[in-house]
């Protein structure tokens, strides 16, 4: 226990002495990789617990980040006003994607998401006088008192830490517990007499939520927004970066967005034949890790130390 | 403290104040001038994005990367043609890389990203692809100007006018469903109403439509004089294929944007292409010494006739090397160097005659009206027929005037009413 308290503090430490040690594009980089984990993280709430994979968080994501461009750019809202919509709105996305969603597992699951996820594309594409179509919008919408970079980076933080607090909490709560038991087996979850619907619903809700205010981070952080906001590939990223770090872990979805992010600007810098590496990387990743990069490090750690009994 | 010390401690710091400033300054000139270029090399417009970084550099490389008294250093990055990874490099290459300015992007969504982005810090940024008109009218930003580049609406106003005085009466526009089919079809359809025409239907269909028979019977039928396709990328090719194999090819005349039959398409085209008439500044099979010459160095350099990507690109960095020289090599003044862009007048250029921007930010140049024709080796290209002087973006209308209607877009297509 005390050793993870010092592991804590440090990485505590570490992450608020950023906008420090790297001032620049790189503090951007950083606020980036805490959004994108926030995002990540809401995807590991539903896939590491209740089992469920989503394709269709980007839309969601994306949803909160149009509705917050929306009312500051075109009505002339004010920006705190625009975040709180943008969770509604990312809410009230998650209830519909959830209760399409929830009758279904596995593959299903996936597919139905997706579906939900491409419409939400195809009318961010289509409906021009709204979402301004293929340009999308754009405007800074971020709000004063948090607009230089240090400045958003700290709030950035602040919201991703409560926010993996309280995804923490959720998970661990004896309502998480009925998650990880619908994951075992739905059937008998069922005969123990737990409403396996309507658990599924809040979870899907809860984890919606989250992902919304991951995206109305990104509006803050991007000032912009376009289809490819909430197209299949921002799913599908904040997807692989829940895998590289490891299903089922929540810490995994940080070391994820950093590692992937990091990478993806790594090797860009070297190649253009970067996305090429970046598959490789998850190949590798699915043939030598496939619990991910933490899960990886917990099997390690727990085959060095020897396990000491609780009296 | 003690006096002495202080007096020492004071001399020291004002001595290394003074000796730093001036060579610091000095040693910022010394070095290289740093170009962004965004590009997309990887995405649905990748195969452009090659051409574009090759035109690009070809310039650099005939003038022997130096420009100013300063050597050239051109920083690529590829923006996926994704306008969010547009963003994040364009961040990168001016907070990392620390470069001078930006050049490039193709896709609209990227370049307005990206403007948006520069909006906010002023750094320099140079579009010669990027066509959405407002970024050189209504929503015009001083550090963005389109260098060697054209606004969607200035080429097809002066095909209109020709379709006129050839004689056509009736149009149907088809057109990919986006700003930049908008602007095109919009400044199409208002000049060519406004001369005495009349648009029969416009189409509109999303982009990458793998089968346009829902429209081309409809077309068929509406019988008009001639239709205004305005695709690019795959849609133009697949259009061009597909009019030719419902036999309308040579029963209703085709005017298309100057995209669909660029190089990029036609190199991959047969006969379907040949007798397609386009408009726009850049035409491949003009006979005019400056343009002759980029046409011929750059086939013998990558195996093949420049597109619209290249050329841009390649006239942009000279337009840049004018600059450049004009003031020394000082672009860390910005406030200047935006000037001095703004005043070049570009002449021996592929562009053509001497070409200068308007006090929008939007060059001024003469059209063609092009024609897809055979080379004697066999392959096609685009000839002009005809050409329209001293093109600016707002044709013979007033600026402000002009400006006072709104952005054209689905609902408005500057169409009068007869």
């Amino acid at each position: 226990m005390n050793r993870n308290a010092l592991v804590f503090a440090a990485v505590a430490a570490a992450l608020c002495a950023v906008p420090f040690a790297a001032p620049g594009y790189k503090t951007s980089l950083a606020t980036e990789m805490l959004i994108f984990a926030a995002l990540a993280m809401s995807i590991d709430v539903l896939a590491g617990y209740a089992g469920r994979t989503s394709l269709g968080h980007g839309a969601i994501f994306g949803i909160a980040a149009y509705v917050v461009l929306y009312y500051v750019t075109v009505a002339g809202g004010d920006p705190w006003v625009a975040a709180a919509l943008g969770l509604l709105a990312a809410t009230a996305a998650a209830i519909v994607f959830a209760l399409l969603a929830i009758r279904t597992s596995g593959v299903y699951f996936l597919l139905i998401t997706l579906a939900l996820g491409m419409i939400v594309w195809g009318i961010c594409l289509r409906w021009t006088s709204v979402t301004g179509g293929e340009n999308g919008l754009r405007g800074s919408v971020r709000p004063a008192p948090v607009a230089g970079p240090a400045a958003f980076y700290y709030f950035v933080l602040a919201a991703t830490a409560s926010m993996a607090f309280a995804m923490w909490r959720f998970v661990h709560s004896p309502f998480g517990l009925t998650l990880r038991g619908i994951r075992g087996s739905e059937s008998r979850m069922r005969t123990l007499g737990y409403d396996v619907s309507l658990h599924l619903f809040i979870g899907f809700v809860v984890s919606g939520f989250f992902a919304g205010a991951a995206g109305v981070l990104y509006a803050f952080f991007n000032s912009f927004a376009s289809p490819a906001t909430v197209a299949l590939a921002q799913s599908v990223a904040a997807l692989l970066m829940v895998l590289v770090g490891g299903v089922g872990t929540l810490v995994g979805s940080f070391v994820g967005s950093v590692a992937i992010i990091s990478l993806e600007n790594f090797v860009s810098f070297h190649t253009e034949r970067w996305p090429l590496v970046l598959g490789l990387v998850f190949i590798v990743t699915m043939i030598f890790a496939p619990e991910g990069l933490v899960g990886r490090a917990r099997l390690i750690l727990a085959r060095q130390t020897p396990q000491v009994r609780k009296p | 403290m003690h006096r002495r010390s202080f007096l020492k401690a004071t001399a020291t710091s004002l001595f290394a104040m003074s000796s730093w400033a001036p060579h610091r300054a000095s040693a910022a000139e010394a070095g290289p001038i740093r170009i962004g270029l965004l590009s997309p090399l990887t995405g649905v417009i990748a195969a452009g994005g090659r051409e574009l970084v090759d035109g690009f550099n070809l310039y650099w490389e005939q003038i022997g990367h130096k420009a100013g008294g300063r050597a050239i250093e051109v920083v690529v990055e590829d923006d996926a043609s994704n306008p969010n990874t547009a963003l994040q490099k364009a961040r990168r290459l001016v907070e990392q890389r620390e470069v001078d300015m930006l050049v490039g992007d193709i896709l609209a969504n990227t370049g307005l990203a990206v403007a948006e982005y520069v909006k906010g810090n002023g750094v320099p940024y140079f579009i010669p692809v990027i066509a959405a008109d407002d970024l050189t009218q209504r929503k015009r930003i001083p550090n963005v100007i389109r260098i060697a580049g054209y606004s969607a609406s200035q080429s097809t106003r002066p095909l209109a006018d020709y379709a006129l005085k050839k004689g056509v009466r009736k149009v149907i526009t088809v057109s990919q469903d986006y700003t930049f089919g908008h602007e095109q079809c919009g400044g199409f359809c208002q000049v060519f109403t406004e001369g005495g025409g009349s648009v029969l239907q416009q189409f509109w269909h999303p982009l990458n439509t793998p089968d346009f028979s829902p429209y081309l019977p409809q077309i068929q039928s509406l019988q008009p004089d001639a239709v205004f396709a305005m695709e690019t990328g795959a849609d133009g090719s697949r259009f061009i294929q597909q009019w030719a194999n419902f036999g309308l090819k040579d029963k209703i005349q085709l005017f298309t944007s100057m995209n669909a039959t660029d190089q990029s398409i036609i190199r991959t085209l047969g006969p379907e292409a040949e007798g397609v008439i386009s408009a726009g500044h850049f035409c491949e099979g003009r006979d005019d010494g400056a343009n002759k010459k980029f046409v011929a160095d750059y086939e013998k350099a990558f195996g093949k006739l420049p597109s619209i990507y290249a050329f841009s690109h390649y006239s942009g960095a000279m337009w840049l090397a004018e600059a450049f020289k004009a003031i020394g090599g000082k672009v860390e003044d910005r406030p200047r160097f935006l000037e001095a862009v703004r005043n070049i007048k570009l002449s021996a250029s592929p562009l053509g005659r001497e070409v200068s921007l308007d006090k929008y930010g939007n060059p001024i140049y003469d059209i063609y009206i092009r024609k897809v024709a055979r080379r004697p080796d066999g392959k096609l290209w685009n000839v002009p027929v005809e050409e329209y002087r001293g093109v600016s973006q707002f044709w013979k209308y007033d600026p402000e005037q002009y400006m006072k209607q709104p952005s054209y877009s689905r609902e408005f297509q500057g169409i009068k009413k007869a």
